[in-house]
């Protein structure tokens, strides 16, 4: 299949006191469409800065980014970005969150009522129907990065790209995030590239699992691809032989190959 | 001028705050005084009370009492400082009135606040509100003006660094130094009044708002950028709710700033006003309407420092 987004020898750098900080170099990766990706590596190593260049919030130094045999020269629509805070403005209520994200893409071709029965289904699809008019700070964060994620898939975007989605929550309410998580994708056939930490959630979700190897002038690794059959259920994975070794293989990368020594 | 204010319980933090907050036993935070340029919009949070299961009634009661007793005791013995410390300064110079010849000068004077004998000769009412609709046009003319400016100047750096020194070098100069410009300009007091109301009211107007839009977080700014929202809607559902807060307290500062100037500007000026008021009776030598003038020139003031106070609590987005 064609790839959806290619990324040919991109490097990144920033200006620093001394020069230029080299974060990332030599970054080559093709994504196909329906593809659910993982970026994982120790903290600091470039994986924020490499969503970025796909979702083109920042330019890249060097190499290009394609999008759809595009280049990348700025955000757009069909890449919807789930941050790794939420960033719900909080002086909208939910469904204002959404609709803002909703009228911006279909508020030209679609009238009042079908833009809202968007939102409500976005809101729907992660269970949140319940708080359509209430404002963030009367929601639980869990809830918050739901209806972030709604707020996303409302879109319809082609690609999702998340960064760390679930990275501030506690593992009770991760675990069944993820789970609804693996429901949306199912239903949607999204293109998804998503940054986490956790080795499980990385095996869990996605179809590949790229490792990045330690900054400064951070590069792709070693590149794991999981093939597990969907739809996955955490409980019967748990005891899964095929799940264990690609675990195992993440976290050799991580704590024998790439150990980050601590300063 | 700059009102130091942070955006709290912006992001996921926000719940861990909130749970903290729950556990804490009852306890009512009185806020301070606001002093002029301390305040900051979100710095006027008190705890509410609100608890389920907490001690016993009784002890509640007691609790609540002696709280009360907390919020209202030391303001009163402060006042009563005031009012002895007054008395005997009075007692001991004779040109001075005491708190009681004062209050009877009052109860006489308030008894009809809004007589007229023609334009010299007005009461204290009318004399009160002249001020206030004085203050009012050159803040809303300061507004006007501001705001606007405050905003480009947030959003392009280059207008920022433009205008910034033009401002360093005005905004130390005292109004009333404008006050002769006015003057010459304008022909007439009273226009050359407000003419200094909306020099010393634009600057903390500007600046605030300038620094709110700096301010806005930089997550906010990249949901529009991924949302690709126009910048019509950029500046309405965005940056003018986020710098909303800020916004406020620079129409605070300058109103409190202009409700300073407008007594001594009317003092140079005449006509009818508080400050011209002031003068009017020191000539005449009523010493206790001097006095009773400093009291209602306070009261207004602290009056229209509530009043934005309600409404920045109205407006930040956390507590509604
Ligand atoms: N705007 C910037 N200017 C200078 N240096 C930057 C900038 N953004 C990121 N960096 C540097 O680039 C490196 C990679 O940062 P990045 O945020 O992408 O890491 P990360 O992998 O997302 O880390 P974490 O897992 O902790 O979020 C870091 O060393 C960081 O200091
Ligand atoms: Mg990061």
């Amino acid at each position: 299949m064609k790839p959806i987004v290619k990324i040919e020898s991109v490097g990144q750098e920033f200006p620093a006191r001394a020069g230029r900080f080299v974060a990332l170099r030599d970054i080559n990766l093709a994504i196909s469409p329906g593809e659910v990706v993982a970026l994982i590596g120790h903290s600091g190593c470039g994986k924020s800065t490499l969503l970025n260049l796909i979702a083109g919030l920042t330019r890249a130094t060097h190499g290009v980014l394609l999008c759809d045999n595009r280049e990348i020269t700025g955000p757009g629509p069909e890449r919807a970005v789930v941050f790794q805070n939420h960033s719900l403005l909080p002086w909208m209520t939910c469904s204002e969150n959404v609709m803002l994200a909703v009228e911006r893409v279909f508020g030209r071709k679609e009238g009042k009522a079908k833009l809202t029965a968007r939102v409500v289904a976005a809101l729907e699809m992660v269970h949140m129907e319940h708080a359509l008019d209430k404002y963030p700070h009367e929601i639980s964060g869990g809830m918050k990065q739901r209806v972030g994620i709604a707020r996303a898939f409302a879109m319809e975007p082609r690609i999702l790209l998340m960064d760390e989605p679930f990275g501030a929550l506690d593992a009770l309410t991760r675990a069944s995030l993820q789970d609804e998580l693996n429901g949306v994708l199912a239903k949607t056939g999204a293109t998804v590239v998503m940054v986490t930490h956790d080795v499980d959630e990385a095996v869990l979700l996605s179809d590949r699992i790229v490792m990045m190897t330690n900054g400064p002038a951070a590069t792709i690794g070693e590149i794991v691809t999981v093939d597990l059959p969907r739809p996955r259920d955490r409980l019967e994975l748990a005891e899964d032989s095929r799940f264990a070794a690609y675990r195992a293989a993440v976290f050799e990368f991580l704590y024998r190959k790439q150990l980050k020594k601590v300063a | 001028m700059s009102a130091v204010i942070a955006f709290k319980n912006v992001g996921s933090m926000q719940v861990a705050e909130v749970d903290a907050m729950a556990i804490l036993p009852i306890q009512t935070t009185v806020s301070p005084a606001p002093t002029f340029m301390e305040i900051a919009p979100f710095s006027a949070q008190e705890v509410s009370p609100a608890l389920g299961r907490g001690p016993g009634r009784g002890e509640r009661l007691v609790h609540g009492a002696r709280e009360l007793a907390k919020t209202v005791i030391p303001p009163l013995l402060g006042i009563a400082l005031l009012l002895g410390i007054w008395a005997l300064v009075a007692v001991k110079n004779n040109s001075i009135p005491g708190p009681m010849q004062t209050w009877d000068a009052a109860a006489k004077l308030f008894a009809d606040p809004f007589y007229r004998n023609g334009p010299n000769d007005q009461g204290i009412g009318w004399n009160v509100l002249s001020s206030l609709q004085r203050v009012g046009i050159g803040f809303g003319f300061a507004a006007l003006v501001g705001i606007p400016a405050g905003f480009m100047l947030g959003r392009f750096n280059f207008m920022n660094r433009m205008f910034e020194p033009v401002i360093s070098l005005l905004r130390p100069v005292s109004p009333l130094a404008w006050l002769p410009i006015g003057l010459l300009v304008f022909k007439r007091a009273d226009p050359a009044a407000t003419w200094t109301i909306f020099i010393c009211s634009i600057w903390p107007m500007i600046l605030n708002t300038a620094q709110g839009v700096q301010r806005v977080p930089q997550d906010y700014l990249n949901v529009a950028r991924v949302l690709g929202l126009s910048e019509d809607k950029v500046i309405t559902r965005i940056l003018f709710p986020a710098v909303l807060p800020y916004m406020l307290t620079g129409i605070r500062l300058s109103i409190g700033t202009a409700w300073l100037v407008i007594v001594a500007a009317e003092m140079l000026t005449g006509g009818v006003g508080i400050g011209f008021w002031v003068w009017d009776e020191w000539n005449s030598l009523k010493v206790e309407h001097i006095i009773i003038a400093i009291f209602v020139i306070g009261m207004v003031g602290f009056a229209l420092e509530q009043m934005l106070l309600l409404l920045a609590k109205r407006f930040t987005y956390e507590s509604r």
